[in-house]
């Protein structure tokens, strides 16, 4: 072998080794390098209890109530198989809204989560004001739900 | 065979300057016909989202600068790579010229990335893998860039933070797909996804020019700066006495 094979051959080694290294140090890490569980997984027992986890999901339909004359807000968050409530008091991002998936940073307390933290999570997709508007009449002359305009609601993700 | 000789002249200091000098037009050209349409439609002509509104039309500069960050360090290792095992000076020259392009590509893409935050997620910042691992890249850059200027020894130089360049090259497929092997707050991909891109052809064609417009420019500086890289190596070579002869002789 020549020095320069022999060079090509140490880099190739280096390279596959590195590779699975990793490969396996971040199958490892996995459930740390989880931003949110969803709602299946906190009822499943998987997310920690009394510690800040964040939850993920979708603002369900009609659940978003707000406490006249402050900040307060409750709704529920679901991935489609479970839900879970959540209460939070202060601002909330603009594209907060019901059927909008959204990510929630606190504390499970006597199965409610009480937020500190509410962040908006938009999906891949963009549509023009005028696309959506077609789309959503579209879909409520077919009789479908007014989720219609390009879904930005599915939490891609969530389940895996 | 034509191929390898070639390539072998393209190794050579004089002719490479000679070819790289003559690129920057051809990439510099297209790249400002490509940026100044795709931005001007981007930004002004396309409509605005349904939801974001005006807000998402930072895209026109965040993802072609994310694939940028991307390309360069792909660029980066793998000419670190050549150097290293076939022991080409001007690989070398290629990477350390790459780095401080890349560097500004991804701080720009973190730096956008953050302005839209703040509104749509309702953060400037937080530790997701997307945007922790793009982070680690421009600290990877730094770190390339960081590990050169600590010796003196150009081969050295060379040899060690090629190294670093390579080993690095793990986090370019991580920062791909942290957003679907991982949930994350940081959406998938727009134009590269299963079922075709989600946009309509408005936003999608100035978005389009963008990335190659700026791919483009990352070619027509890599130009400038390794000619420079170049320069800087050769400054005792008799070639470059010779080009820079008659004009001193001038003055």
């Amino acid at each position: 072998m020549t020095p320069r094979q022999k060079r090509l051959w140490t880099l190739v080694a280096v390279l596959v080794g590195l590779g699975l290294t990793t490969a396996v140090a971040l199958k490892g890490f996995e459930s740390n390098l989880q931003y949110f569980y969803d709602p299946s997984e906190v009822h499943g027992g998987k997310a920690p209890t009394g510690k800040s986890i964040r939850v993920g999901g979708m603002v369900a339909k009609g659940s978003v109530v707000r406490e006249p004359g402050n900040l307060q807000v409750q709704f529920v968050i679901t991935d489609f198989a479970e839900s879970v409530t959540v209460k939070y008091t202060g601002l909330l991002p603009d594209l907060f809204r019901e059927g909008q998936g959204i990510i929630a940073h606190g504390q499970l307390q006597d199965g409610v989560f009480m937020a500190d933290e509410v962040l908006a999570k938009h999906d891949e997709k963009y549509t023009p004001p005028e696309v959506a508007k077609s789309l959503k009449k579209r879909h409520e002359g077919m009789g479908g739900s007014a989720n219609a305009p390009a879904s930005a609601t599915t939490m891609e993700g969530t389940p895996r | 065979m034509g191929t390898w000789t070639w390539f072998h002249k393209l190794s050579s200091p004089p002719h490479f300057y000679r070819i790289a000098g003559k690129m920057i037009p051809w990439f510099a050209i297209p790249a400002a016909l490509l940026m100044a349409y795709g931005l001007y439609a981007g930004l002004v002509l396309a409509p605005a989202d349904y939801q974001q509104g005006d807000a998402f039309r930072i895209i026109y500069v965040h993802a072609p600068a994310a694939w940028l960050s991307l390309m360069c360090y792909s660029v980066m290792a793998v000419a670190a790579a050549v150097g290293l095992v076939w022991r080409i000076k001007l690989a070398h020259a290629l990477a350390a010229a790459t780095a401080p392009i890349g560097a500004s590509f991804a701080f720009l893409c973190l730096a956008t990335g953050s302005i839209w935050g703040r509104p749509m997620w309702g953060t400037w910042w937080t530790w997701d893998a997307r945007l922790t691992s793009q982070l680690i890249l421009l600290f990877l850059y730094l770190g390339y860039m960081a590990l050169r200027s600590a010796y003196d020894d150009l081969g050295k130089a060379d040899r060690a933070s090629a190294v670093l360049a390579v080993v690095g090259i793990v986090n370019v497929p991580i920062i791909h797909f942290s957003v679907t092997w991982w949930n994350s707050l940081h959406q998938g991909s727009t134009v590269l996804r299963k079922g075709g891109p989600a946009m309509p052809p408005s936003m999608l064609i100035p978005l389009i020019a963008c990335f190659f417009g700026f791919t483009f420019l990352y070619a027509a500086l890599a130009c400038v700066r390794v000619r420079a890289e170049v320069l800087r190596r050769e400054r005792n070579a008799h070639w470059l006495k010779d080009l820079t002869a008659p004009r001193l002789g001038a003055q």
